[in-house]
């Protein structure tokens, strides 16, 4: 018992389980507020007056969406990175840490826009028509009036991407991010195949602890925040 | 354009106006896949050195249509399975039973929290380890991560499915002498399954989607059939990857397509008030007022 307990002991004091779940925090943060800021841009796009607008942003959506996250993680590391030399930074490993963000933001957005654009529709047709009675174009209507109750109605959605992207973000194994959860949890078993399911159960709770507390602050959030009606 | 009501019907300047808009943003369109197309010429990506393996009749033969079989197997088996595996635990959770209920839920909750890719991952060395015999490892790891993250997501399914009918049915089948579990499988469950099988078409687009996740364990889906193509020289992973995220991007658009068409069929049909997508806030406004027709559905991420 006590060589099974200090066994265990030294497996986690190799691989540091809290610097592996920091890394997926740090992606999921930056690839979060990326996405935010390109999904915006998308819905605007999306139901703006300008058609061809309206078109790029329907591509992207439809496109984006319907590519599995690894093609775009592979892509950013073989196609981007190998094949075309291109570089985000000159250290290595934060050039590989910026690509994985990139591709979760870009793939990330269509999602987001979704989202808000099913928070519009949450929006009663008459705010939209009250902002058209006293005059405002679109961009102000958009900005002023439709939007901010929008983003308050898409605040469930929202919270879905977000849950989806903190779990995606274990993707960026795939672009080469070798210092995030699931490529930790992979080399500490094969180094350590007898507490193979002692190592599962430590990564598998914290990402409980991770992702349920998001669920339900978002729940509580959207509850809260939403325009009574 | 009189969908939309964000802006009114233009006059006359406004149209003038949206004519330079929409020149400029075809404009701008064009400029940003001209810099791409440049910047590839830049970095010689255009020769047909790079390109012409990827038509070339052994890509498809030898890399891409057993790829594309390995990922086609292995979705229809994880969609099968995740189905049977969503339906028992969506009944578990609407049982009368607390403790089944409890345990169901529980199970739901903890697949639902935990990434594809940690699950494959570990079911993959632990099956090493259980049956080290096994031949179709890598292939059991991927479909067995799926059924469990995607059943758990069809239980939440069928039971909003259910939350979501009409509450007569259930009291239909009481009065009727049904015990609660009879009425749930006779009554209850038919009429939500029938509602849900749009929504449980997107789903199909998810476990297509993460099968890819097989390429990070080894297991030689489509994805990883082109870049072991795209590895070999000349090194052209750039031109096989694309080609194999067109391939999923066609398969996975029909698929939305066909779950908005069924919706739509659905809901003529006066199913519209049993549709589980409770996200679905236009088909609860009635039409989508905003983005006009089928907008509002969120695509499952």
């Amino acid at each position: 018992m006590g060589d099974y307990l200090s066994g265990l002991w030294t497996v986690f004091e190799e691989y540091d389980v809290l610097a592996a779940f920091w890394v997926n925090i740090q992606l999921t943060f930056w690839a979060g507020l990326l996405a935010l800021a390109l999904g915006t841009v998308l819905a605007i796009m999306r139901i703006s007056p300008i058609a061809s607008l309206r078109f790029v942003g329907t591509a992207y959506v439809n496109i984006l969406r319907n590519t599995p996250l690894t093609i775009i993680m592979t892509f950013m590391i073989l196609a981007l990175v190998f094949q075309l030399a291109l570089q985000l930074s000159s250290n290595l490993s934060d050039s590989y840490f910026r690509f994985a963000v990139l591709g979760l933001a870009v793939y990330h957005a269509s999602f987001v826009c979704e989202a808000i654009r099913s928070g519009v529709n949450t929006v009663p047709l008459g705010q939209a028509e009250a902002a058209r009675a006293i005059g405002l174009p679109f961009m102000d209507s958009a900005r002023l009036i439709i939007l901010p109750q929008a983003f308050r109605g898409a605040i469930a959605p929202l919270g879905s991407v977000l849950i989806a992207l903190m779990k995606n973000s274990t993707v960026a194994a795939a672009a080469s991010v070798t210092t995030e959860t699931a490529s930790t949890m992979k080399v500490a078993i094969e180094f350590n195949p007898d507490y193979l399911m002692e190592i599962f159960g430590v990564f598998a709770i914290g990402w409980v602890i991770l992702v349920i507390p998001v669920g339900l602050l978002t729940t509580w959030l959207s509850e809260r925040l939403a325009v009574k009606r | 354009m009189s969908a939309s009501v964000l802006f009114d019907s233009p006059g006359p300047r406004a149209r003038a106006l949206m004519t330079v808009f929409n020149i400029i943003g075809a404009l701008a369109l064009l400029a940003v896949v001209g810099w791409v197309v440049y910047l590839l010429y830049l970095k010689g990506q255009w020769s047909w050195t790079l390109w012409g393996p990827v038509f070339a009749g052994d890509f498809w033969v030898y890399y891409v249509w057993p790829g594309l079989q390995n990922t086609l197997r292995s979705a229809a088996f994880a969609t099968v399975g995740a189905v049977v595996f969503g339906v028992i635990l969506g009944m578990g959770r609407l049982a009368h039973n607390r403790v089944v209920r409890w345990t169901s839920g529980a199970i739901v909750e903890f697949f639902r929290a935990m990434p594809v890719l940690l699950l494959m991952i570990f079911l993959n060395l632990l099956l090493a380890r259980m049956l080290p015999g096994l031949e179709d490892r890598l292939f059991m790891a991927v479909v067995v991560a799926l059924v469990l993250y995607n059943g758990s997501v069809i239980a939440e399914l069928v039971r909003s499915g259910v939350r979501n009918l009409p509450k007569g049915q259930g009291e239909a089948g009481l009065a009727v002498g049904l015990t609660p579990s009879q009425t749930l499988r006779s009554i209850q469950l038919p009429q939500a399954l029938v509602a849900m099988l749009p929504a449980l078409l997107s789903q199909l687009v998810v476990v297509l989607k993460d099968s890819a996740l097989g390429q990070i364990i080894g297991y030689s889906e489509l994805l990883r059939s082109a870049q072991i193509f795209g590895n070999a020289p000349p090194i052209n992973n750039l031109q096989a990857l694309l080609v194999a995220a067109v391939l999923f991007i066609v398969i996975n658009w029909l698929l939305t397509v066909l779950a908005q068409r069924l919706s739509r069929r659905l809901s003529s049909r006066g199913r519209a008030a049993v549709a589980p997508t409770a996200i679905d806030a236009g088909a609860v406004a009635g039409a989508a007022p905003f983005t006009g027709g089928a907008g509002g559905r969120v695509g499952r991420v």
